[in-house]
């Protein structure tokens, strides 16, 4: 599915991206000595995006900017910074486009509020529809006084 | 000359599609069955002009022609004979050609195999089926089109991008697109009923063989798709939630909504409208999805802006589409008969819980994809929608209908038994927690949920070989008896539980790889280990080496159990593709059961090593293993009698099986 995208990256943008010899997304030279820190560091890379890539992580890039921006987030732990603070930073300095998971603020609340809404607009419709059957069901009229007259005469045989 | 003939019969294509788009539907109008009659052999003439411009562009790429641009652009004469083929759509203008041949085949197919098809009904949708071929015709004549020629031929094309150099995009593509435009095919069968307004459970029963065929190649196709990013891409992933991959999802998920309520409607003569509307909305995602993928609106809002010829184009077609397709089901919906009443406890009830949450899922994908790409284009602020947000919020939409996905097939039509159904499925439970606690108790680390992920898809799973049991009534009845009660069993039943059991194989390879997957990451020299899970790989050395149209560098390591038993040997490399200054990564896999070793190279460093990522992927084999099965269960029902009867394939034969059951 992915090959698409390449398509567009490949055939809209250039092949500029590709034609620099590649590297692995992270090198082992980035990697902290503490496991706890390295870990840290590879689960907020994972919540970051590559800026001038399209929809990748900083932890999945290639990219020269996405190693720069995970070199900065293993300096920003080393030197004390919680998981929040090393994000804070990172959105002061590029705004809110680095995080793969935006924030909820006025302009996502369309976006964080729709997969809820759909599902209970879902479960008001389908209460909404079967009711209103319901009623109508209901409201089938009755037989005629003739025809509740043939019926009995049927019931009992004659016809 | 050929390309000429070529683009001169994609013409000839456009002109029959214009006489197939108008002639029947004045003869629906007038009553006219002679114009009604010409929609069939139109559609085929139109079919056979479309495959001769197909054909004529695939000789182009076979005999290497780089007098015309679009092969220089995209093929070389050293490639192989496979991927000049599949170079023909692995481009834009090619794969637009792709598009409209499959396309016309569908109009094809239905023409010849639509025998038994009320008249009015065959020619209004083999009408509008050519309304959205002439579009396509036009747009790729107009914006797009493959044969265009270069003045002074040059002697040598730039190549297929190296990474659409393998065999596994042979077929996605092709697999892709027909399930997108299979679900054309519904959605003109829908128009048709609406221009109509009238609608039956015949309809469904007409209808659903297409869906189903068209979700099976999808199905196939997504798999297909992650397996190739998988490997090729050289980090191991398999779902990116990017919006290409989010443009095929969405028809996926709609269509197999569409699926489930075209078996309501067929059996139970309920969710007409509905189903119409899932009908309609199954392909018009597929069009987003080809809006999306071919407008270049993914890389930028901008430069979509700076060449909107084709963005437009695509974007007038989708308006065209879509808008009329939902102002005339606004229009003649109401006027639509309701049928069949239910108790919210049934089979038809789970089936609509089934789509609630499939629609839920398909929306948050919908808001998710193109949000982004809105809130740009309307206030110009940039924010980004990835992966962490769809797991936060397009997972807890699926969680709740994999739990309630076993209990469907067990309940009755009309009014079921949850208690019931329930009790049947206490053996699916009692596995599922005995899953949880071995899990917690024999596997370390990871997420706490996992466990629980893994119990889910083992009630999913169990759940549907319950539902086979519970049919033919095995270990109540002598074994004999239960096997030919098997036999005796629907296809379509089989089908069922084979495409559950799948969705619950795919979770499980989905849980433990994210899980419970580890990694490796370190730069090594000849001779060094390292290990991984319970496997040591050591690299021996580094060999060149030249192949067609690439050359490689290639990392020999030795496998061995944690033991020091021998298994085999990975060779990553990566190539160089000295036609586009390309390099791609080629990983190694080695399959252990259904986990995999994983390895892939980086470039050498100045010291002599060279970086290496090593993986090991438990269960990662059963996310696509799943969707095969998946695949297989929709085959089976495909192959089931009734459907058979339904989709007129052989007319004659169907219609007299169908007197001798009746």
């Amino acid at each position: 599915m992915k090959f698409l995208s390449f398509f567009v990256l490949a055939v809209a943008l250039s092949s500029v991206l590709w034609a620099s010899s590649p590297l692995l997304a992270v090198e082992p030279g980035e990697m902290l000595k503490d496991p706890t820190l390295e870990a840290r560091a590879r689960a907020l890379s994972k919540e970051l995006r590559c800026m001038v890539c399209q929809n990748q992580s900083i932890d999945d890039s290639e990219a020269p900017l996405a190693h720069d921006l995970r070199v900065l987030v293993r300096e920003r732990l080393k030197a004390g910074d919680s998981d929040t603070q090393v994000i804070d930073f990172l959105v002061a300095r590029y705004g809110e486009f680095v995080l793969l998971k935006p924030p909820l603020s006025w302009h996502t609340a369309a976006l964080w509020g729709l997969p809820p809404a759909a599902l209970l607009v879902g479960i008001l419709a389908i209460v909404v529809v079967v009711r209103r059957r319901r009623t109508t069901a209901r409201a089938e009229p009755n037989l005629t006084a003739a025809e509740e007259a043939r019926l009995s005469a049927l019931l009992r045989g004659e016809s | 000359m050929i390309p000429e003939l070529g683009h001169y019969a994609l013409m000839l294509a456009l002109g029959l599609a214009l006489i197939q788009a108008s002639m029947p539907i004045l003869g629906t109008r007038s009553g006219d069955p002679v114009l009604m009659s010409m929609a069939a052999p139109v559609a085929l003439a139109q079919f056979v002009f479309v495959a001769l411009a197909f054909g004529a562009l695939a000789i182009c790429y076979v005999t290497s022609d780089f007098s015309v641009l679009n092969v220089f652009e995209n093929s070389n004469s050293a490639m192989p004979l496979l991927y000049r083929l599949t170079s023909i759509w692995g481009n834009h203008e090619g794969s637009m050609m792709l598009w409209v041949s499959i396309l016309t085949l569908f109009g094809a197919l239905v023409a010849v195999f639509g025998g038994n098809l009320p008249a009015a009904l065959k020619a209004n949708a083999l009408a509008v089926q050519a309304w959205i071929a002439a579009a396509f015709h036009l747009f790729i004549l107009t914006t797009s089109n493959p044969f265009l020629r270069i003045a002074d031929a040059p002697l040598e094309g730039r190549d297929l991008n190296p990474i659409l150099q393998d065999p596994g995009l042979a077929f996605h593509p092709p697999l892709l697109y027909l399930g997108y435009v299979g679900f054309s095919i519904a959605f003109s069968f829908a128009i048709a009923a609406l221009i109509e307004g009238r609608i039956d459970a015949a309809w469904a029963r007409f209808v659903r063989p297409w869906v189903l065929g068209a979700w099976m190649c999808l199905t196939l196709g997504i798999a297909g798709g992650s397996y190739w990013a998988y490997y090729e891409l050289g980090w191991g992933g398999f779902w990116f939630w990017d919006p290409v991959e989010n443009a095929s999802l969405m028809p996926w998920l709609a269509g197999t909504a569409l699926l489930h309520s075209a078996v309501v409607m067929e059996k139970r003569g309920a969710l007409k409208v509905w189903t119409i509307l899932l009908a309609i909305l199954a392909f018009s995602l597929s069009l987003i999805g080809t809006f999306l993928v071919r407008s270049g609106v993914l890389t930028s809002v901008h430069s979509f802006a700076v060449d909107p010829r084709r963005g437009i184009f695509i974007l007038a077609i989708l308006a065209l589409f879509i808008g009329g397709a939902l102002t005339l089901y606004a229009v003649r919906a109401p006027q639509l008969k309701q049928g069949g009443l239910f108790a919210p406890i049934s089979r038809e009830g789970a089936l609509v819980l089934n789509n609630l949450f499939l629609t839920a899922a398909c929306a948050t994908v919908f808001v998710g994809t193109l949000y982004p790409l809105a809130l740009e284009a309307l206030t110009g602020e940039k924010i980004s929608v990835g992966p962490p947000f769809f797991n936060a919020t397009f997972g807890p939409l699926f969680m709740p209908l994999m739990l309630a996905m076993p209990f469907g097939p067990l309940l009755g039509w009309k009014r079921g038994d949850l208690l019931g159904a329930a009790q049947r499925l206490l053996a699916a439970g009692m596995l599922a927690a005995l899953a949880i606690a071995a899990t917690f108790a024999l596997v370390h680390g990871g997420p706490v949920l996992a466990p629980f992920g893994v119990g889910l898809a083992v009630f999913v799973m169990v759940g549907a070989v319950i539902d086979i049991a519970e049919r033919i009534m095995i270990l109540r009845v002598p074994l004999g008896a239960a096997l030919r009660r098997a036999v005796g069993l629907p296809l379509s039943a089989w089908g069922t539980a084979f495409a559950h059991f799948g969705i619950g194989a795919t979770l499980l390879g989905i849980v433990a790889v994210t899980a419970w997957g580890s990694e490796r990451i370190a730069a090594i020299k000849p001779g060094e280990t390292i290990e991984v899970a319970r496997y040591r790989l050591t690299l021996d050395g580094m060999f060149d080496r030249s192949v067609a149209n690439y050359r490689e560098r290639v990392g020999h390591f030795t496998v061995r159990r944690a033991s020091g038993e021998l298994i085999g040997a990975m060779e990553p490399s990566r190539r160089t593709f000295p036609a586009r200054n390309m390099a791609t990564t080629e990983a190694a896999l080695m399959t252990r059961g259904v986990s995999q070793l994983y390895v892939s190279l980086g470039d050498p460093n100045p010291d002599g090593t060279v970086s290496v990522r090593l993986y090991f992927k438990p269960q990662v084999l059963m996310i696509w293993l799943g969707a095969l099965i998946m695949f297989v269960g929709g085959g089976l029902s495909l192959s089931d009698r009734r459907l058979r009867v339904g989709a007129p394939r052989p007319a004659r034969k169907a219609s007299a099986a169908l007197q001798a059951a009746e």
